[in-house]
């Protein structure tokens, strides 16, 4: 069961092969069994899952199922799910139980999905290693002595080690493609604005955007078609159709101006990674693709000016967390700022308050102009680059990441070291657009992934592509050794 | 940076700090500025900033109608601290 793409799931469901109810005990019990050694999940809701999977049960036998009806799924826990503890991975929402749903969840129920569970994560989504989760360390299926990569540390992991055909998850500086990338699974982070933001707890909110990740880009394109989609309840969500992504998968990719990102072909990229990344563009010349190198002149910039974007917004986003509506209080609070500096102070994590600092500090008065205004003027620089970089070519192909999965604690000692694993993934926050990463071989036992990343509202074409390359190469389909 | 600094900046942001974890901040947040200072070595003259990651969309506006229905009782129950509804907070007037 393990190794079916979604759509032979759906078909067993409907033949009768097996029920949801079945698949989804069988998931439950393979999430209980990797908990010890991945810790992937913060909750896991057996009794809503079996709920939902005979309610979907029912839905398959009166004939009204859809692709999605009795497939389960695991919610990353910056998703708020109605009467289930939302934490975000972190101290201050440790005994926050959301009372409502976020769209989301609210459309993939709807699709008759079942929510085995939520999936760790960095606190507060910052970082890149799931190492700064309030429940510790996700560890990576492939090597558990590794990180899974973050923030949705959890999600990739657990579609690694197949509990879960598919998790949600949220990018806002490479947060789903780098884990996927790490974990050896397809992840996708659409447009901005292309799925819906409202109850996907804040970090940065001109960045965040919401995704998942699967197996296989032909899955990740059932289930975001299902996700995405105009919500009047997120200002930021956009009033456009949402394409039949799973119809054009199959399109011929003949023809497709493929863009090779010079500047990350540079420096820092470990040559094990180089050499799988050079090997998939191979794949993609023989499908008829034509490549072509583009240069993105202030991509080496975006490093910097997210760190001044992120952290400026997520400032402003987190100071909702004052301990007096909702989320921890500190004990005997002396007067309202003690209470404030305290729940604050003992309620987020180190990397939570170096990132609420930094923003602070770029935000105060006489740093304005040379921090967050500047960033944004770099921003548009680099926006305006990918803009003429889409005019030459269809798609940038390039890394997910400069190396392959680094070890537990590693990395945490300098938070700069940490930034600058996303320097790939950053780009594509910054100007908005759509990027996946696919798995495309091995650095010895280590998965590398490829980025794809397209003009805005491209999903379909990244998924086409993507979708092409799983068809001539089978790295998507490695598991874990240990979860076969 | 120095000590006083990051007291500064802890206290904008109402973070209470550890005696022990302020000089990793010190240590940390020069790092972090040292590299966001490579921002100014970018030509930027007359570079509109970007606020809004998708060009050419701006905030949309909704009619001012109530949506929401009144749920206060189901949202307090994630209070620290309530009584006959209202949010329970140290004594600020004396």
């Amino acid at each position: 069961m393990v190794s079916k793409s979604l759509a032979e799931l759906a078909t067993g469901l409907s033949n009768g092969e097996f029920s949801s109810v079945e698949l989804t005990r069988h998931l439950l019990a393979r999430v209980e069994a990797a908990q010890a050694a991945l810790n992937a999940l913060v909750s896991v809701t057996g009794e809503i899952a079996l709920a939902q999977a005979q309610a979907a049960d029912r839905e398959i036998a009166a004939g009204r199922a859809g692709p999605l009806t009795g497939i389960p799924v695991i919610h990353k826990d910056i998703f708020c799910t109605d009467g289930v503890r939302t934490s975000c991975g972190s101290r201050m929402l440790d005994n926050f139980v959301a009372p409502y749903d976020a769209t989301v969840v609210a459309r993939l129920r709807n699709a008759g999905m079942v929510m085995l569970g939520k999936a760790n994560m960095d606190e507060f989504a910052m970082g890149s290693s799931n190492e700064t989760s309030f429940y510790g360390p996700v560890r990576n299926p492939w090597d558990t002595r590794r990180v899974p990569g973050g923030s949705s540390g959890g999600s990739a992991a657990a579609v690694a080690a197949r509990l879960t055909p598919a998790a949600t998850a949220t990018d806002t500086g490479g947060s789903i493609r780098q884990p996927a990338a790490l974990c050896g699974v397809t992840g996708i982070k659409p447009t901005y604005g292309r799925v819906s933001r409202y109850g996907m707890i804040a970090f940065a909110s001109s960045l965040d955007q919401g995704g998942v990740i699967t197996v296989s880009a032909e899955d990740a394109a059932v289930v975001l078609g299902a996700m995405a989609g105009f919500d009047p309840r997120d200002s930021t969500s956009v009033d456009r159709p949402v394409p039949n992504y799973a119809a054009a998968l199959d399109r011929p990719i003949a023809g497709l101006k493929i863009g090779l990102l010079k500047e990350f072909f540079e420096k820092g990229l470990e040559a094990d990674c180089e050499r799988c990344v050079r090997a998939a563009l191979d794949v993609y010349r023989k499908l008829g693709a034509t490549l072509k190198e583009v240069s993105l002149p202030n991509i080496s910039l975006s490093v910097p000016a997210y760190y001044v974007v992120a952290p400026a917004e997520c400032s402003s986003n987190l100071a909702r967390f004052d301990g007096v509506r909702f989320g921890y209080r500190c004990q005997d609070p002396r007067d309202l700022t003690d209470l404030y500096r305290r729940s604050r102070g003992e309620g987020f994590g180190a990397e939570v308050k170096r990132r609420i600092m930094t923003g602070t500090f770029v935000l105060s008065t006489g740093y304005y102009d040379a921090y967050y205004l500047k960033a944004q003027q770099v921003r548009q620089l680099i926006a305006r680059d990918f803009e003429r970089a889409f005019s030459e070519v269809d798609v940038i192909m390039g890394p997910t990441t400069p190396t392959a999965a680094f070890g537990l604690g590693a990395k945490t000692a300098d938070p700069v070291t940490m930034y600058l694993n996303d320097i790939y993934t950053i780009g594509a926050n910054l100007a908005g657009l759509p990027a996946l990463s696919i798995p495309c071989g091995f650095a010895g036992t280590l998965p590398v992934g490829l980025q794809i990343i397209g003009p805005h509202f491209a999903e379909d074409r990244l998924l086409n592509a993507a979708h092409a390359y799983q068809r001539e190469t089978d790295w998507h389909r490695r598991i874990p050794p240990g979860y076969e | 940076m120095k000590r006083t600094e990051i007291e500064t900046i802890a206290h904008l942001a109402r973070l209470e700090l550890r005696e022990a974890e302020i000089p990793s901040y010190q240590e940390s947040l020069a790092r972090i500025l040292e590299l966001v200072g490579e921002l100014g070595r970018a030509d930027v003259a007359g570079v509109t900033p970007m606020a809004h990651p998708l060009p050419g969309l701006s905030q949309r506006l909704r009619a001012d109608e109530v949506t929401e229905r009144d749920d206060h009782e189901r949202y307090q129950l994630n209070a620290p601290r309530v009584e006959a509804a209202l949010y329970l907070v140290p004594k600020v007037i004396e």
